[in-house]
């Protein structure tokens, strides 16, 4: 198990530096100069030289670089061309957005889901089962942006339930900040409670059919209990497989439903980076959702050996 | 199954119910919030040209030596009056009394000394350095005295001093400007968080609205949404001319059709063939109709212009005549400078009245026998392609400084257009201070060039601000990119 853990770790540590090389060439061939973008159409030469200058983009490409990983190495990162503050300050702040958020529609969508999936495979070819199956379909159809701007026409503009967008802040109350956070969780974890439904649905269907589950049913088990306690607890691998991409996903994803509700996080960041050329940002930014799904990769496979001990045996 | 039924109904339910919360408070009445389309990068209107800056801080929280009005004027802000000598080389202004700085420190001359010295060192970063270019020498007379002396008369000085670029900062406070900006206006940074709002607050007890809010909604239809559902009070300029007839209709809103300083305009490569032929621009220029790209990509909103100058400023000469809407007189001139199958390609920047604006133009001149390939770029890529690199044939774009017919006279601008007549106006124009004088060179400038076609002048970008019924004093019109809220209150 050591021997695992510490040679899964090696290959993330080389993923990720892999990656950061990536994204540095990348951003590199990136059109558009950060100085002029800052300064406008009226600037002059002068004026442009010396702002290059104190943002360091005259110094050569590979010594930038090396800046870069070091400074990471050692734990400091760069300064935000555009907002002038470090760019861990950026990330901090967003984070405390983006990841409550993504929990919230990683909740509200495997709240939806395992029991929509319970539902239809217990009922296989029965209307509960086609109402589960059109709902998942539906959902996987639907464009989240589409459902984000039509539930704030609904509960936003129409009944007033809800803000249209923005977010109060944690000092604003818990209460309140989740309440703003309703409706973006929402369109965030309905595709994915489509998709999860169904793979809840075919992982119960599979794990229905196995021998121990007749067996089971042969020893006279309650049909709740031959579901809860085998079933179940054995679907949950490829169940939690799908979590945890879209745990990744919701992460990164996120920019489309941050752009529509105007909710300071990542996804927002990323944008706003992209469009000022803010590198220093958004290689670091990348970097961390890189991070970010390799490290939630590895944690979904150590979840594994833990539900499924034969699992840790694999090579 | 009755579990299962359950589950599902607690599942569905809970997303609404569960978290329960307390519903959106109400406007108490000495606070404001306004909706804005960007965020500023930082608030430090002297280290960079994003207009979002000047959109916060302008007037509310930064001031200059003098200050431009809602409708274009030059107003006396922090001096309180100045003498011109007669050769128009020196200026002396006289500061106001009794004015601080939002950490306490004083203002005075040396301020100003200081502003005006860093904004034209030769390591300064700011954006419109040409403003002061003119400037030799600045020297605080005493405390409340300060000389400006010119190597060469600029007319234009007491309106290049109201920009947002040439604001009064104080030397204890001028680095720390971009993160916790220290001004004297009245109004006092408060509180940012980034990616959602920046806070001001009144410094002194009496003023009407003692918080602003500026909340940054980028969506133009999201904007409207959170206008209709109260989070906003106000859009000082909106992004979604699609929504104005609705909210036009709503009694809860007013809507203000003002004017800005945005000429938009069908720009082109004056060097490239056969855009270097005159006979190719003037034929661009009679191909396209103005009022059908007003209608078709900006919902009617904008006024048609024929030259490169705002309809609004006193010095306007109105030129829409000169090529008016005519395809077959553009046939005429393709034929006669030999170009019967031009190509052509149109780069678009993002903006709506660019990208929307670019698929009329195109069509208008496929009437006339020209093939437009329209080649959409972000706005990074414009600024260095198009801009920097002048490497078009035709663009669209809105030059949004005020009063900005002088980068014609430019060496090196992306039109690439070289006039000694036009350049000799240009120095004419810096050498005269009388104002009538100066409003009859410029329509000479405008006569100019809209002869030489240097560009098809499509239309001025309106401004619409709308904003909550019984807010008062919002600027109709935007002569600089600011969201004032000095004069603004409750009734």
């Amino acid at each position: 198990m050591l021997t695992y853990l510490a040679r899964r770790i090696l290959l993330l540590l080389i993923t990720l530096l892999v990656a950061s090389l990536a994204i540095f060439v990348i951003l590199e061939v990136l059109p558009g100069d950060a100085a002029l973008l800052i300064l406008g159409i009226e600037a002059q030469d002068d004026t442009l030289a010396a702002l290059r200058a104190q943002m360091g983009l005259d110094r050569p490409a590979a010594l930038r670089y090396l800046d870069w990983i070091g400074g990471l190495a050692a734990g400091t990162t760069g300064i935000s061309h555009t907002y002038d503050v470090p760019v861990s300050q950026l990330i901090g702040e967003r984070l405390t957005l983006t990841v409550p958020l993504a929990l919230f529609a990683l909740f509200l969508s495997t709240l939806i889901a395992i029991p929509l999936g319970m539902l239809a495979a217990t009922r296989r070819g029965r209307p509960g089962d086609y109402g589960v199956m059109g709902f998942s379909q539906i959902g996987m159809a639907i464009p989240n942006f589409w459902f984000a701007i039509l539930s704030i026409l609904v509960f936003a503009v129409a009944l007033g339930w809800f803000p249209a967008s923005g977010f109060p802040g944690w000092d604003a109350g818990v209460g309140t900040a989740l309440w703003a956070l309703v409706l973006p969780a929402f369109s965030l974890a309905l595709p994915e409670a489509a998709i999860l439904a169904r793979v809840t649905r075919t992982a119960l269907l599979d794990t229905l059919g196995a021998d121990y589950v007749r067996t089971a049913r042969a020893k006279g088990l309650a049909p709740r209990r031959v579901l809860w306690g085998h079933v179940l607890r054995n679907a949950l691998i490829p169940m939690t497989t799908i979590i945890g991409l879209q745990f990744a996903f919701l992460l990164a994803g996120s920019i489309v439903i941050e752009v529509v509700f105007a909710l300071p996080g990542i996804g927002r960041l990323i944008f706003q980076a992209v469009s000022q050329r803010d590198l220093v940002v958004l290689r670091d930014v990348i970097l961390l959702l890189v991070a970010l799904v390799v490290v939630v990769n590895f944690l979904v496979d150590v979840a594994y050996t833990a539900i499924d001990p034969r699992t840790r045996r694999a090579p | 199954m009755k579990t299962m039924r359950i589950v599902v109904a607690i599942a569905v339910a809970s997303g609404l119910a569960v978290l329960a919360a307390p519903a959106a408070q109400a406007q108490p009445k000495d606070s404001l919030t306004i909706g804005l389309t960007l965020e500023p990068p930082h608030l430090d209107p002297t280290a960079g040209a994003a207009a979002a800056i000047d959109e916060i801080v302008y007037a509310n929280l930064f001031e200059g030596l003098t200050r431009i009005d809602e409708n274009g004027a030059v107003q006396p802000q922090l001096a309180k009056s100045w003498a011109v000598s007669g050769d128009g080389l020196v200026y002396t202004f006289t500061l106001k009394d009794g004015v601080a700085f939002h950490d306490g420190t004083g203002f005075d001359a040396d301020d100003v000394v200081f502003s005006l010295n860093r904004a034209r060192a030769s390591d300064s970063v700011n954006a419109q350095k040409q403003l002061f270019a003119a400037m030799d020498k600045v020297e605080a007379v005493d405390a409340r005295t300060v000389r400006i002396t010119l190597s060469r008369p600029e007319g234009a000085l007491l309106f290049n001093l109201g920009w947002g670029d040439a604001v009064i900062v104080a030397p204890e406070s001028a680095a720390n400007n971009k993160v916790a900006p220290i001004g004297t206006g009245p109004y006092k940074f408060d509180r940012w968080v980034r990616g959602s709002q920046i806070r001001l607050a009144a410094t002194d007890e009496g003023r009407a609205i003692r918080k602003v809010t500026f909340r940054f909604i980028p969506d133009p239809s999201a904007q409207v949404a959170a206008l209709k559902a109260g989070d906003i009070d106000a859009v000082a300029n909106l992004q979604a001319p699609e929504a104005v007839i609705t909210l036009q209709a709503d009694p809860n809103f007013e809507v203000a059709i003002g004017s800005t300083e945005g000429e938009t305009i069908l720009a082109m490569n004056n060097t490239r063939p056969p855009l270097n032929d005159v006979r190719v621009r003037q034929a661009i220029a009679h191909a396209i109709d103005r009022q059908a790209i007003v209608d078709g990509a900006m919902f009617g909103f904008g006024t048609p212009i024929g030259t490169h100058f705002a309809p609004h400023h006193p010095a306007y000469v109105d030129l829409l005549a000169a090529y008016p809407h005519d395809p077959a007189r553009a046939r005429a001139l393709l034929a006669d400078a030999d170009q019967t199958d031009l190509k052509l390609t149109l780069k678009l920047p993002p903006p709506t009245y660019a990208r929307r604006g670019g698929e009329i133009v195109a069509s208008q001149l496929k009437a006339v026998g020209i093939t437009v390939e329209i080649i959409p770029v972000e706005w990074a890529q414009w600024l260095e392609q198009v801009f920097r690199g002048t490497d078009y044939d035709l663009t669209i774009v809105s030059h949004t400084e005020p009063v900005d017919i002088g980068i014609y006279a430019r060496d090196t601008y992306y039109f690439n257009y070289d006039s000694p007549s036009l350049k000799a106006l240009m120095a004419r124009l810096n050498n005269t201070s009388d104002q009538a004088a100066r409003n009859r060179i410029l329509g000479q400038a405008q006569r100019t060039i809209t002869a030489d076609a240097v560009n098809a002048y499509m239309f001025q970008l309106a401004k619409l601000g709308v904003w909550r019924k019984g807010l008062k004093g919002m600027w109709r019109n935007a002569p600089v990119q600011a969201t004032d809220v000095t004069g603004v209150r409750w009734e």
